[in-house]
């Protein structure tokens, strides 16, 4: 009996890095369910740092998991193997600790956690902290939003740059759920609430933002190729969570300014009878 | 011992008991039904999760005629609100705390009761005006609470955002100040008697593990819970006295007036998080202490690098105030604090790795007894090990972009909660069972209750991970309707009949408890010849708890001693004869 506690206790490493493997590969039933395609450059920073994080973790994890399976095998009280030469029942070691062990499993563990730490901090400053700029007279500027992201309940609005690229004013191009993009810039996105807490979050290009109220956010990444996607919310925001659903095509320079044409047209009508 | 108080009778005074034992299991008992009510909405959101929009069996009828048996999203988000509130607040805090807190902490320290009873008494009933706010909150108007357990801002304070919630809100907020009140009672009535009420030669470096960890746990309580408190009573200002503490100006929800607000939306989340990051400590470090004091005696040998996991325990209590941000990554709080808060999650990680390494050497050279108490307790430690790292992947924010709010992090803290604390939580109950009622568990049910619970909980909570990878959002009422996530739901089933049967395997915990009250094998004082003082007292304790004046002679891990003939040696000798 004490044998299958042991094998149950070994199957978990190894039922879970099988699934892992069988997930990251899409194989069988796991097929799928797996990151998904990336189209954005700071998804490959993202990605690799999943999955060196997660290999990292995986020896973590085999090594303390076999260790349990082995111990539970050699350890287990089985009566009659455990006897010393007299016939009476071994004891147990009787140790009470071991500094030298105790500095070793902190200092390693220390210097991994430090190599993590260390290692993503350039991904989170290029996605997060440093803010793409461009040159504007002689100086360098943070670059402007091409689009602003207005989150409501329950759904995306899409506010372009007209023709005095600005955001925010009276020309802005609007349109709901649905967003284009031009293949062959930075973009960056600036982003507004208009009632509750929500989230943008595109699972296709790893960018994930809340757009609390009261508050400005910017995001931006680089496209890596044309593509559709989905937007979804990521934030808990009343009963239609789960319908604001909204999509992001990645297209090329012509046709994007073919599109903004085209939203400049339907939008005009509207503009001027408000203007009236 | 202990006389005229401990002398009454009747039944008023065995309800309104002033004995910590009494009141230890007077929370475990609400607290396993509690257990059972959370765990039929875990039930029904995976219901909802595996086969969308189709009718619950027998309960969609009767509650949603309108709907067609449905689960509108209304209901499906009070559904994760309430399961998360009540496993969080009525479940793991108060069975840890509260039910092993209680009965524990005053027999292991050779006390004979708490050192204010009657405060100890009210922070029980404190509960029950919780419990009453909570049950009214399913019966208001509309649908029940349902901005999650976090009640983020402003969908918990404008009215406008979540017309169903209502008045359920208001009981939500009003019900979870009453648990912080009971669980502040209990804290300070926790560290007053393990620093004043420790029996001759018990010192600070003799206390077992258990009231370590109850002792840094009741203080991380009291630190953060007046946090809390205040953050709630502010939310309940905003809903009722429109105050503006977490709301901006120019809010427009559902079309109605703009709030005048002037406050920070952000806020709630700083002051929530603050209280609910150590709360995650509150919500484990019993069970690691628990869980330390079971592998010892089942490995027959002295808990490795006692020391060194007391200093551990200290520095997660230390870093659990520093590290409230990592939750909050990408919520729109300044990025370079990110930075300084990711630090301290790795910092944190270190003292948990340290706990790991010192079971596992516990482990190693001992003569297990595979009981099934340690078995729960070998469970834990492996499913700690998932939850732990885990933990790691989250904490380097790029990667959190991605997986925030997403089933890895739900994967995650189910690990931690579920696979770690509960399966904490039932060792020590089938370890303290014949301390508690003078009789023991059934073995074999037993057994067989790990079996199925350890095999069913990894196929409900694994392949989480693999959703969120994918980035299959929490909280989503109908996944299905979103085709990017439609190849999904052959996997989301396959965690739904895990989930269920995960949930059917606990029926045989249910009738192996209730039957073993009763007609359980009757046992002796110490019947896995363990060390620590509660072993010394008669099972069930009396009143007032040893029939003897304890003398502490030694620490409590003395297992297989070389000197000491027999394979234990009890923390203190037994002076009395046994009645």
């Amino acid at each position: 009996m004490n044998r299958i506690w042991s094998i149950l206790f070994f199957l978990v490493p190894i039922l879970g890095v099988a699934t892992f493997i069988m997930a990251a590969s899409g194989i069988g039933p796991l097929k799928g369910a797996w990151l998904p395609e990336n189209y954005a450059q700071s998804g490959e920073t993202i990605d690799h740092l999943f999955n060196v994080i997660h290999l990292i973790c995986a020896a973590i994890f085999i090594s303390t998991g076999t260790a349990i399976g082995w111990f539970v095998w050699k350890f287990a009280d089985r009566g009659d193997v455990n006897v010393d030469t007299n016939g009476k029942a071994r004891k147990a070691r009787y140790i009470h600790g071991n500094w030298k062990l105790e500095l070793l499993w902190t200092v390693i563990p220390g210097f991994i956690l430090l190599f993590i730490a260390f290692y993503q901090m350039n991904a989170w400053s290029e996605t997060r902290l440093n803010r793409p700029a461009i040159e504007i007279d002689g100086q360098m500027v943070p670059k402007p939003p091409l689009v602003l992201v207005k989150a409501k309940q329950f759904g995306w609005e899409f506010h372009y740059a007209g023709a005095d690229q600005k955001i925010h004013t009276q020309d802005d191009l609007y349109v709901e759920n649905k967003l284009v993009i031009p293949d062959d810039e930075t973009i960056v996105m600036q982003m507004e609430s208009r009632d509750v807490i929500h989230s943008f979050f595109v699972p296709k290009l790893r960018l994930k933002q809340d757009i609390v109220p009261g508050m400005t956010q910017f995001a931006w990444f680089t496209p890596t190729g044309k593509a559709k996607m989905g937007i979804i919310c990521a934030e808990l925001c009343g009963w239609g969570h789960s319908q604001m659903k909204g999509t992001l095509e990645i297209v090329s320079r012509a046709e994007f300014n073919q599109y903004i044409t085209e939203l400049e047209s339907e939008n005009r009508p509207a503009e001027l009878a408000e203007n009236e | 011992m202990n006389d005229s108080a401990h002398a009454k009778r009747g039944i008023l005074s065995r309800i309104f008991s002033v004995d910590h034992k009494v009141i230890g299991l007077q929370f475990l008992f609400s607290s396993l039904i509690w257990f059972a009510v959370g765990g039929f909405l875990a039930l029904a959101i995976r219901w909802q999760l595996a086969w969308p929009g189709s009718d619950i069996p027998i309960l969609g009828r009767l509650l949603f005629s309108a709907e067609g048996g449905q689960i509108p999203p209304e209901f499906y988000n009070m559904l994760f609100t309430m399961h998360a509130t009540i496993m969080i607040f009525f479940v793991v805090i108060p069975i840890l705390s509260g039910a092993f807190g209680n009965y524990l902490i005053p027999l292991m320290i050779g006390a004979d009761d708490m050192a204010f009873p009657k405060l100890n008494m009210l922070s029980y009933w404190f509960m029950w005006p919780a419990f009453a706010f909570m049950i009214l909150s399913f019966f208001m108007p509309g649908y029940g609470p349902g901005s999650g357990w976090t009640s983020y801002p402003p969908l918990s304070t404008l009215p406008e955002a979540a017309p169903n919630t209502a008045a359920a809100q208001d009981c939500w907020i009003v019900g979870l100040v009453f648990v912080g009140i009971s669980s502040m009672m209990g804290s300070i009535n926790y560290i007053t008697t393990i620093l004043q009420m420790r029996a001759p030669g018990m010192n600070m470096f003799r206390l077992p593990m258990t009231v370590w960890t109850m002792l840094i746990t009741a203080i991380l309580q009291a630190f953060s819970l007046p946090v809390l408190t205040a953050a709630l009573f502010m939310q309940l200002s905003d809903r009722l006295l429109q105050t503006g503490f977490f709301a901006t100006s120019n809010l427009v929800a559902n079309n109605a007036e703009a709030v005048a607000g002037g406050g920070q939306v952000l806020l709630w989340q700083h002051l929530f998080w603050f209280y609910s990051h150590p709360a995650v400590y509150i919500m484990v470090l019993p069970a690691m202490g628990m869980v330390s004091d079971i592998l010892s005696c089942f490995s027959r040998k002295p808990l490795f690098g006692y020391r060194p996991m007391v200093y551990s325990v200290i520095s997660i209590a230390f870093l659990g105030f520093l590290v409230w941000g990592h939750h909050m990554f990408i919520s729109g709080m300044n990025k370079i604090l990110a930075v300084s808060f990711m630090v301290s999650t790795m910092l944190i990680a270190l003292p948990s790795g340290v706990k790991v390494f010192n079971w596992l050497a516990t482990l190693w050279g001992g003569r297990l007894q595979l009981k099934t108490p340690m078995l729960f307790c070998i469970g834990f430690v492996s499913m700690f090990v998932i939850g732990g790292l885990s933990g790691v992947v989250m904490a380097a924010p790029p990667v959190d972009i991605h997986l925030h709010d997403t089933y890895y992090i739900v994967a995650h803290f189910h690990y931690v909660l579920f696979g770690a604390s509960i399966l904490g939580v039932m060792g020590a109950i089938y370890f303290w069972f014949p301390k508690m009622f003078g009789r023991s568990m059934n073995e074999s049910l037993g057994k067989l209750h790990f079996l199925l619970t350890f095999i069913f909980l990894n196929g409900t909570f694994f392949p989480m991970h693999f959703l969120g990878a994918r980035g299959f959002p929490r909280r989503y009422a109908n996944s299905d309707i979103n085709p990017e996530f439609a190849e999904l739901l052959p996997l989301n089933q396959f965690i739904t009949f895990c989930a269920l049967a995960m949930g059917a395997a606990q029926l045989i915990f249910i009738c192996n408890f209730f039957i073993s009250i009763f007609f359980g094998k009757r046992t002796e004082r110490n019947p896995w010849n363990a060390n620590t003082l509660e072993w010394l007292a008669p099972s069930p304790p009396p009143h007032g708890n040893f029939d003897f004046q304890i003398v502490v002679e030694r620490g409590p891990y003395e297992y297989s001693h070389p000197d000491h003939e027999q394979d234990f040696w009890p923390q203190a000798e037994h002076t009395a004869d046994e009645s």
